[in-house]
């Protein structure tokens, strides 16, 4: 079952980059999360199957922006460093990794 | 535990690569307490639901995708079967044509790609409203485009109406004739213990046992389990069951998750979440080359029905596992037209129609989405779909029939229906097969597996 939503005051989402490694990635994201008022908790990344892939979890509880403007940023952040870049909320990795 | 840069890229990964969405979220809507004497008075306050409803099921599954980053590709309605809101009207053709066009022009009104529930439950008997919206069908689904029909021929404990089911035959090659390349019997699914909250077209309806509203879900489909079972092309058979199983629980707990959220958002209840694999017409997207994965050469060859009853139920177990509310068909969608790999194999000659209602014996949801010639005989098409039902019944299970006699085309050739109904090769078919037992009508008696009290 999935567990009920609760009223907390962490909104955590996570940012999932994937494609080639270079210079940059951290510090444009950094940058787009600062403008936003979104605090970054963790940063870990891997390369797996040939991907180089770096996930982001961010507290989004006091963005100062909505979600819509948050992936029209990493959309153009995206596409710049010719990445793939994910934002979603952790609750579905949660769901779909813990039982 | 924070979730690992490993799990999330399994999951971004399933997104990117192999089609993982919501495959569908539907809600059902209660229509009973809006019948009327009077078409217009029902008409009215069934728009009035139906548009409210539609526009909040789009708005919220619009905020949901965004917010878990998880395509939900349909949003449909199911309404209370049709028959019911015509049992105080006038029994004329043209009141029951009148209510499916009161259903297309407010899905239309709400953006609802298809509502579905213009259907009757008549396994044992029909009522004059019921056999006339029977009468009704030629004309009401090809005269509207968002309305999709049932009707439940036959269960278990009841056992089968065949004097609808001859009936029906007849239904099906009018029907036919009043759309282009048949496609209004696309928009129509007969059944043997239909479920009264499947979420799938063409079949949904909200049946009787329902609450006002509810929400209903289907997962993901086949193309993250092909990808799975690709990734293991040497550990036997009981392995990939395991691994099967696995992430068909992690599908459903995403469809779970989401399918609870919107129910929360949209204040109604959370009805079910069918299991049921369903392919698209997108490469990769199909059940038969998960089958062609796990090592049949081409789906229809022998052991094509030993691998599908595998990976039916390593599905169930997975989706068991993950979800206290599993319902509807919940089976693995094994649609002709729909599914590149089933469209190859027919073309190649491995798949032919007795084949396929074998498969059906192991899967839900029956023989779905499969073209005939158009001068096969009625009586034909009432066999086909007598036999398919048959399996049903006797097996305490759903299964369905959705044919399309194709007018003017011949075994070989190949339609294209277009959109997310696929392009069909017509299959072989007898001339000739049961005129005498389907003109006997009667019902067939309700089988010894009926006698559980």
């Amino acid at each position: 079952m999935a567990k009920k939503k609760k009223e907390k005051r962490n909104q955590i989402c996570i940012v999932t980059v994937t494609g080639i490694d270079k210079v940059g990635i951290i510090a444009k994201l950094s940058a787009a999360m600062a403008k936003a008022n979104i605090n970054i908790l963790d940063v870990n990344q891997k390369i797996m199957a040939d991907y180089f892939v770096m996930t982001m979890a961010v507290d989004v509880a006091k963005a100062s922006v909505g979600i819509d403007k948050i992936l029209k940023q990493l959309d153009k952040i995206a596409k710049e460093l010719s990445l793939n870049i994910t934002f979603q909320d952790e609750n579905i990795f949660k769901a779909m990794h813990r039982v | 535990m924070r979730i690992s840069v490993e799990e999330v890229f399994e999951t971004v990964k399933m997104t990117l690569d192999h089609h993982f969405d919501i495959r569908t979220v539907t809600v059902g809507i209660n229509l009973k307490d809006c019948m009327d004497r009077n078409l217009s008075g029902l008409g009215g306050r069934i728009e009035k639901r139906i548009i409210e409803k539609g526009k909040l099921l789009n708005k919220f599954a619009d905020i949901i995708e965004q917010k878990y980053g998880i395509p939900i590709t349909n949003r449909r309605i199911a309404v209370t079967p049709a028959s019911l809101l015509l049992e105080p009207l006038p029994k004329k053709i043209s009141t029951a044509v009148g209510l499916a066009k009161i259903l297309d022009r407010a899905a239309k009104k709400a953006d609802i790609d298809f509502i579905g529930g213009f259907g009757a439950m008549v396994q044992k008997g029909m009522t004059a409203a019921e056999e006339n919206l029977l009468n009704a069908i030629p004309d009401a689904l090809s005269k509207t485009e968002r309305v999709c029909g049932f009707l439940n021929l036959a269960s278990t404990i009841a056992g089968m109406n065949m004097d609808a089911v001859a009936k029906f035959g007849h239904i099906l090659k009018k029907l036919a004739a009043k759309t282009p390349n048949g496609i209004g019997c696309a928009k129509i699914a007969v059944f043997a213990n239909v479920p009264e909250d499947n979420p799938f077209m063409a079949g949904a309806n909200h049946g009787i046992g329902e609450p006002d509203y509810s929400l209903n879900i289907g997962i993901s489909g086949p193309g993250v389990v092909r990808d799975v079972v690709l990734q293991n092309p040497d550990c036997d058979l009981t392995q990939l069951s395991e691994v099967i199983k696995k992430t068909v629980f992690k599908i459903t707990r995403a469809g779970e998750l989401i399918g609870r959220e919107m129910a929360e958002l949209m204040g109604i209840d959370f009805g079910i979440v069918d299991i049921s694999l369903a392919s698209t017409t997108s490469a990769g997207d199909s059940v038969a080359e998960i089958i062609e994965a796990m090592g049949v050469k081409q789906i229809g060859l022998p052991g094509s029905t030993a691998a599908l009853a595998l990976l039916m139920d390593a599905v169930k177990k997975g989706g068991a596992m993950a979800s206290g509310n599993i319902g509807g068909l919940s089976g693995t969608f094994i649609p002709v037209s729909e599914d590149a790999g089933m469209i190859r194999a027919v073309k190649s000659g491995s798949l032919n129609l007795e084949k396929l209602e074998a498969l059906t014996s192991v899967c839900s949801v029956g023989m779905d989405m499969f073209a005939v010639p158009g001068d096969t005989p009625a009586e034909v098409l009432s066999a086909i779909i007598a036999d398919e039902l048959s399996i049903g019944v006797i097996n305490n299970k759903t299964t369905g029939v959705r044919v399309i006699p194709v007018p003017g085309k011949k075994q070989g050739d190949i339609v294209h229906f277009g959109g997310l109904l696929g392009s069909a090769p017509i299959m072989k078919v007898a001339k000739s097969a049961s005129p005498k037992l389907i003109a006997r009508g009667g019902r067939i008696p309700s089988p010894i597996q009926a006698l559980r009290n």
